[in-house]
């Protein structure tokens, strides 16, 4: 199989070669084989290999480690649904439910944002990056299930040609694509991403849904605790964006991803510390209702965990050295509780504070790297004298 | 028209467009083109107000001491700037409501203060004339193309016309964009056109 795949790609390569009929595919035609197989280009100059994994096993690390919470995503798209209508479920049943809401909104995000990477590519003549694959996965992934597909669409378009393209494609960009969608629809169609009646699906196709809070919106309400139950929340048996809920799910993924050495420990520490100093600080306050819930809610409600571990870590838009990291990591999720909390035109902080943290990475690595610099240029004066 | 002359009112639609190469005036421009007739009026105003006050300072530029140039430019605008905020408040009262403070900014708009020191100081009435009405209309393209793509999409409708209505789009699920209503996509979207712009014209493009 694997053989004959090969043969196929070599009798197709002079198509695509320099001079080929087919040339101006040859970014779409070396997609596909470097997807299958491992390039055989080698540096030519000082090479600086750090690891044998490549941009694209990267990436699929990053899809399999998503697997957890997007199947326990959909099996929870149709238990929320059943529960709200009181239909019998079985595990099944839900699962379905669910997949038939979800592999559409998928498809569409792959086929829209893929077509605009593809094109790019072909008029820029650079190869096709699969940043995209897990971007592609994510956006689905975090926006409440009954978004509309053309919804979807357009807001991976912004996000590839906006966010990603006009930077410079795969590595260029400074903020997260899949936040930026999310922000698109939120800034754009506020009435279909917050609310009560968005999160339940209502129907098997289409847009309508069953009212049904979510623990973040129920908090914004005034409400001193969510309804649901801690365990329910780390289970994530609960209302919220499709994929988001469950901390088991999130915690599978992060493991996958943290034993790989994809994503920073760091970064992740540091977002659960940060948000766990402003939540006890906010304990201490203790002014109103929201502040004084138990700094630990922060972490089963809503994205914080989504984001810390599959948003935050993002290696393009994080920052890079490894106090910068830490100092990344802790403002975001310090700014996340501070903006649950204390802001009271958004239920979630999260997609929020990542977006914020994105734009200072760069700045915060600088910072980092300058105060290094005159570290040891004091110590070289002292060794002098 | 000589050939330079004719130069004096095209370039500003292309190549030394006031927004999209100069990259001046972008404050109003984000904060006035969220529909389509307050976008047209400011671009209007702006129109006038550079063209007159280029003519004005090119007849005095002979008599204005140098060190005091930019107060005198000053007044000028000021003067012209308060004539057609009058103008509006009599003639377009709700209009002059919605573009509110806007009116009164285009006194430090630096499309004109940038075409009286670069132009008028130092040109003869009739090119200052070609000059400013050069440089208002190609600022005018731009806010118009903004608030008709920003009234279409923000708000679903054209010049208060509910076109998107009358073409049936909500009962096929359409929703309006909220994004375009806010300032920062009038950003994004100048951007684009930028973006377009020098796409076709390499040479605007920095090493």
């Amino acid at each position: 199989m694997i053989k004959k795949l090969r043969q196929l790609a070599d009798r197709m390569k002079p198509t695509f070669s320099e001079g080929g009929k087919l040339w101006w595919l040859h970014s779409t035609f070396d997609a596909f084989e470097t997807f299958a197989f491992v390039p055989n280009t080698v540096t030519r100059q000082g090479s600086h290999i750090r690891d044998a994994v490549d941009m694209k096993r990267c990436m699929i690390t990053v899809v399999i480690a998503l697997m957890p919470a997007l199947l326990f995503g959909m099996w929870n798209i149709g238990y929320q649904h059943y529960s709200a209508t009181g239909e019998a479920m079985t595990l099944w049943s839900c699962f379905l439910f669910g997949a038939v809401r979800m592999l559409p909104m998928i498809v569409v995000s792959y086929l829209v944002g893929l077509t605009i990477e593809f094109a790019f590519a072909q008029i820029r003549h650079h190869e096709v990056n699969e940043g995209f694959l897990a971007t592609g996965l994510l956006i689905p992934m975090i926006v409440p299930v009954t978004t509309p597909l053309w919804q979807v669409a357009l807001a991976v378009a912004f996000a590839v040609i906006i966010a990603k393209e006009a930077f410079g494609g795969t590595g260029m960009n400074f903020l997260n694509p899949a936040l930026v969608a999310r922000a698109f629809l939120f800034f754009a169609y506020p009435t279909r991403m917050s609310g009560d009646k968005v999160w339940t699906a209502g129907d098997w196709w289409g847009t309508d849904a069953i009212a049904g809070a979510t623990p973040l919106g129920e908090m914004m309400g005034g409400s001193a605790r969510p309804t649901a139950s801690l365990a329910d929340m780390i289970i994530g048996t609960v209302g919220g964006s499709t994929c988001e809920t469950s901390l088991i799910a999130i915690a599978i993924g992060a493991v996958i991803l943290l034993v790989s050495g994809i994503a920073s420990w760091r970064i992740m520490t540091g977002v659960i510390v940060g948000g766990g100093l402003m939540g006890i600080v906010f304990n201490l306050i203790g002014a109103n209702e929201y502040m004084q819930l138990p700094f630990y809610y922060h972490y089963v409600m809503g994205g914080f965990m989504f984001g810390a571990v599959f948003m935050a870590t993002d290696p393009v838009t994080a920052a890079q050295t490894n106090i910068g990291k830490w100092i990344y990591g802790l403002l975001i999720g310090l700014f996340a509780v501070l903006l649950r909390v204390v802001n009271p035109a958004y239920p979630e902080g999260m997609m929020l504070s990542i977006l914020l943290m994105n734009c200072f990475a760069p700045l915060i690595d600088h910072c980092v790297v300058a105060v290094n610099i005159s570290r040891r240029r004091r110590r070289g004066k002292e060794v002098r004298r | 028209m000589s050939k330079r002359n004719w130069k004096l009112i095209t370039l500003p639609f292309n190549k030394e467009n006031p927004i999209t190469v100069q990259i001046l005036g972008i404050c109003s421009c984000l904060a006035v083109t969220a529909q389509l007739k307050p976008a047209l009026v400011m671009a209007m105003s702006v129109t006038v107000v550079v063209a007159l006050a280029n003519v004005i300072i090119s007849l005095l530029r002979k008599t204005i001491p140098p060190r005091i140039r930019i107060i005198v430019q000053l007044v000028v605008v000021s003067m012209l700037v308060v004539l057609v905020d009058q103008v509006l408040k009599a003639y377009m009262y709700d209009v002059s409501k919605q573009l509110s403070v806007f009116v009164g900014l285009i006194i430090t708009n630096c499309i004109v203060m940038g075409r009286l020191e670069a132009f008028a100081m130092v040109q003869k009435p009739w090119p200052s004339l070609l000059d400013g009405l050069g440089n208002g209309l190609g600022y005018s393209v731009i806010l118009i193309v903004l608030g008709f793509v920003r009234e279409l999409f923000g708000s679903g409708t054209l010049w208060g016309y509910p076109i998107m209505e009358k073409l049936g789009l909500y009962e096929i699920g359409y929703e309006n964009n909220g994004l375009m209503i806010m300032p920062p996509m009038a950003l994004i979207l100048v951007g684009l056109i930028i973006w377009w712009h020098r796409s076709r014209n390499k040479d605007l493009c920095e090493q």
